[in-house]
Parts: C-alpha cells; structure tokens; sequence
C-alpha cells in the first residue's frame, strides 16, 4: 500500500500470469484420465442393468410375483424368494439393529479408555472386513447345529445380523461421535445422568446417521448367498417364510436367482433369472434412495 | 477473604477516571450480608501434571453476582466448572483444597455430582440448545430431575423469567435451531432455570452474542440476581463491572522458564467497586485500567 512498484516489474509479473500450452495440455489429460476413472464404475454398471432390464423387464408380470417355483419357466415365480427375502430382513434388523446401537452407545459414550476398549474397537474394525462366507460358515455351526435351529429362518437371520453387525456399529459410533460435546454437557448441566443424557439427547440426534447406516448394511446383507447358502436356503420352497415361522426353512432372492441361473433351458437361465435380479436391483435402490432420503432430511449443521 | 470496606468517598472521582470503566450499580445496591453459598480453600485443579489455578480461598455470598476475571490462561473457566464439578468429564483432571456447597464439602465421600448439578445450573460459552423444539428445551430439566410439573406452566414460567416469552410464545414447537444467537442463549438461561436452581453459573454467557443480545442478558442478570446466586466467567471488563457485586480478579503465571505453561492464581477479590476504583493490588490496576499485555 503506498509502495510504488517499478513498471519492469509489473510488466513481468502480468506474463507469468499466463499459463504455458505445455501445462495446459498436460493438466487437460489429467482431467481427462480423472474424469474416465469416474464414468469407467457408472457406465459398466449402466449397461449391465441396460441388458438385464432389456431381457428381464418382459418377464416380469403379476404371476411372476405370486407364483412359487415351478419346474415351467412360464408359470414359475419367485413368491417364496421375495417373501423368503423380505422376512430375512425384518429379523435381520431386529436383531442387529438393538445390539449394534447398544455397542456403539457403549464403545461412545460409557467405554473406559483401557487396553479392553482398544482391544474390543480393533476388533470391531476388522470384522467389517470378514468375508461373509466365514460368516455362513459360523452361522451354520453356532445356529444350526450347536443351538439347532436347523436349517432355518431363525439361523439365516443371526447369521446375517452377525454380518452386518461391524457396519451398523461403526456408523453408529460415527453419528454418535459427530453429536456435539456441547450437547452432552448441557444436559449433564440440568441435572440429567450420562444414560438419560446418552439417551434422550445423543440418541436422537444421532438416530438419522445410524438408521442411514443400518439400511446401508442390511441392502448388502440383502443380496448376500454365500452365507445363507451356506446356512442351509433351500432351492424350493412351497410356502411363504413369514418372519412369524422364524424355525421354517427358507430361499431367498439371490438364492432363486442362482438356480434359475443354473438351468439349462434359456427361458429360465436368460428371461427369469433377468427378472428376478431386476426385482432384486429395485428392492436394493428403493432401500438406498430411503436411506439418501432420511440423510438428506434430517442432515443437521451443528 | 473478604475484604469488604467503606469507600472514601473523596478518593473515588479520580480513580474512576483513571480506570474509564463506569462502575453503576454497585452504590445503589450494596452488598447482601448473605451466607456464603461455597466457601473455596485452597483449591488447586491440575490438568495431569500441569495446575492450572492454584491455591484459591474465596466465598461466594448468596444472592450476589460474583464475576471472575482475569486474562487468558488464568484459569476462570476451569475454577468455575469447580462448583458444578463439570471438570469431573475431564478425565485427567485432579481437583485438591476444598469447596464446600452451604458447609457440605462438594467433593466429599459420596457426593453425586448429578445432585450437585441439579442445584448449580450452568450457561455455556456458546449457545447450546438442544436438536428438539423450544419447549422441549425447557421441560428437559424437570423431566430428567423426576420433578413433578405442568409443561405448559413451566415453559411458560421459565421462559418469562428468561425475558424471552414474548418472543416465541407463538413458536413453542419450532426447532430451538430458529432461534437467534441471543434468543438461544436466553432459552439456555430458560433452561437452566426451569430446574430451579439455587446458584446459576455463566462461563462468559455474552462472548458469542453481537452489543443488543449482550445488553439484554446483562438486564436478565439483575432480574435472576433476586432468586438466584450467579457466579460469571467473563473476559469483558466493562460487563463484569456493570453486572457484578463483587468482583475477582485471577492472574495467569509462567510455571518455569522452560515450558510456556500457565496456571492461574487468585490475585484480588472484593466489591466490583473497590476493585475498579480502588484496587490494592498493582496487577489489578494494571488490568482493569488496561495495561495489562
């Protein structure tokens, strides 16, 4: 301010201003190469649902969904899929939802800070990364055999929730955490315990964060096989599995898709297995776009 | 500690002028002969190894507004999450001397802090709200300490005490979030009153509000002052002097040479009056006349 600056000087520092071609050529294939790996994920996925929707989309009719299995690809059906599906994940949720909360209210807000809790947090972390075969596999030993729930709903469902489980904790703990301090200590200031602060003021502030995360994690348990399979789905099923027979055997979407998949004839393996994963795609993103919404609804600024 | 005295009314004039800092209540309302509400001895809370205010002994009266003042780093805010026990959420704070609550040692064998919490209320720095509506701001308090209560009554009352009734009376349900910085810091003094409390403590309550919200939490102030005992942190000179009845003045000291560390001490505490007018203490003066830093 005040200082004058020689002419020569501004003179120079107006041409650095500009940018080399070089540069501007090297930074347009950067953004090109950045800008590919982007689209590269969307467009494969794009034409995947594009050729399925294309082959699935005329099977679908009304007695696709009310049918049961059938030996005839046109009057088969995946009712006991869906129903296997839907009520996999109502006990599902009810099991891992309560005790995923409960963990994360504990490791967040009452854990002591030891050995114990790190020990327990590390572990917590690492489980998300199991792959959920070995969850089947535990599945299949602890519930159906060793509790002997048989080869059942019941069992498919503890399975899952163990899946599921690490996701619902550690997005729990991070809603938690993203709770204010100032929140905590102005209800400990009236008066309120650590457990009635917890839970009517951290709780409910962190309730969208957690149920966005708990729908995240039971959309992926949703289109899980190995573990159910490996639990015991049956192929076929002539019953509907409704949560309330959680002892019933059960199939499950992916597990019908699988077998239509696996047969011979292209009515089955192209038409009804493109259709099956179609209502599987919708089931998926109707349950994504719920959690965008609840995020996006009740998203706070602090 | 007190060292209550009758000014010398000839020596005033002057020493208000120097120190520039309007000193107006204090002479029309002298100092209650109340009890002492906490009597502080020799109090020293370290953070791990590092004290950070030492060796305090003080009392505050009922019925009065005591304020803590003091540059930085002296330790106002950690002494005065002593008389709530709020630095018992730190895990590493230590807390040695002794404050008694009207002659019941506060860090004694047995005592809940819950308890004490539920009769020493607290405004924060910033305002703090709750996520939920205005109403369910108020009723909170009441719910969590089992009192037994009608909502509308209480969010009514307690919302008029904070001078903030005519304000929302129509909005009780909206989010506590639509409120302006000062309308919030006011629902958090609503708040904090709804429990009833006996003493009300104010960690610098106007630090985050514009001169107009400042001014109207000052009024509030003096009209709590008649139910409640009111102990503030603030960094404002000219507030402290406005609002208080008496007035402590901390310091903040090097520990050694070495490290930067400061902890705070006690270096002058008396009526507001004497100590902008007629401080005893050279550093006192410093202070409240400005030339301190």
């Amino acid at each position: 301010m005040g200082v004058a600056t020689p002419e020569r000087t501004v003179r120079k520092a107006l041409g650095e201003l500009q940018r080399p071609a070089e540069r501007k050529t090297k930074e347009r294939v950067f953004r090109f190469l950045l800008f590919a790996a982007t689209v590269v994920g969307v467009v494969v996925l794009g034409v995947l649902i594009v050729s399925v929707a294309i082959d699935g989309v005329p099977r679908i009719n009304s007695t696709f969904f009310t049918n049961y299995y059938s030996r005839f690809p046109e009057r088969t059906g995946i009712r006991s899929g869906l129903t296997g599906t839907l009520s996999l994940m109502v006990l599902t949720a009810s099991f891992s939802f309560p005790i995923g909360v409960g963990a994360a209210i504990y490791l967040e807000e009452f854990a002591p800070k030891n050995r114990l809790t790190d020990l327990l947090e590390a572990n917590v972390s690492n489980l998300a990364g199991v792959p959920s075969v070995v969850y089947g596999l535990l599945g299949a030993a602890v519930f159906v055999y060793l509790l002997d729930f048989g080869r059942s709903l019941l069992a498919a469902s503890l399975a899952l929730s163990l899946l599921i489980l690490p996701v619902i904790i550690v997005a729990g703990r991070e809603s938690i955490r993203a709770v204010p301090q100032a929140i905590r200590q102005g209800g400990l200031a009236l008066g309120g315990t650590p457990w009635q602060v917890a839970s009517r003021q951290v709780l409910p502030a962190a309730m969208p964060g957690i149920l966005t995360g708990t729908i995240l994690a039971l959309s992926r348990a949703i289109g899980e096989t190995a573990p159910i399979l490996v639990v015991g789905a049956a192929f076929t099923r002539r019953a509907d599995n409704v949560p309330w027979e959680p002892l019933d055997s059960f199939t499950a979407l992916p597990i019908q898709i699988f077998q239509f998949v696996s047969n011979f004839q292209e009515e089955f393996r192209v038409d009804a297995a493109s259709a099956g994963i179609v209502v599987l795609l919708v089931v998926l993103l109707l349950m994504n776009s719920a959690a965008i919404l609840l995020r996006n609804r009740y998203s706070r600024r602090w | 500690m007190d060292r209550a005295r009758t000014a010398a009314a000839p020596a005033e004039a002057p020493a208000a002028h120097r120190t520039g800092v309007a000193v107006e209540h204090a002479e029309q309302r002298p100092p209650s002969d109340g009890e002492a509400v906490f009597a502080v001895r020799d109090l020293t809370v370290s953070y791990g190894s590092n004290p950070a205010i030492v060796d305090v002994t003080m009392e505050i009266r009922r019925g009065e507004i005591t304020a803590l003042i003091g540059p930085s780093g002296c330790g106002k805010s950690t002494f005065i999450r002593c008389f709530n026990r709020m630095n018992d959420l730190i895990p590493t704070a230590r807390v040695r001397g002794e404050i008694t609550y009207h002659g019941v040692d506060l860090y004694g064998k047995g005592v809940d802090p819950v308890e004490v919490r539920r009769r020493v209320g607290m405004v924060f720095q910033k305002p703090n709200p709750f996520p939920k509506s205005i109403a369910d701001n108020i009723t909170f308090g009441p719910k969590v300490t089992g009192m037994k209560f009608d909502p509308d009554e209480i969010v009514e009352r307690s919302l008029k005490r904070a001078a903030l009734w005519d304000e929302v009376r129509n909005k009780l349900d909206d989010s506590a979030y639509s409120l302006s910085g000062g309308q919030q810091q006011r629902l958090c003094i609503a708040r904090a009153i709804a429990v009833d409390p006996d003493v009300i403590l104010m960690d610098e309550p106007c630090s985050a509000l514009d001169p107009i919200a400042t001014g109207r939490i000052e009024d509030l102030m003096r009209e709590l002052q008649e139910r409640y005992t009111i102990i503030i942190v603030t960094h404002n000179m000219q507030q402290a002097a406005r609002v208080s009845d008496r007035t402590a003045f901390f310091t903040a000291e090097v520990e050694s040479e070495e490290n930067d560390h400061r902890f705070g001490r006690l270096v002058e505490y008396d009526l507001t009056e004497n100590i902008f007018k007629n401080p005893q203490d050279s550093r006192t003066e410093d202070y409240v006349t400005g030339r301190f830093g």
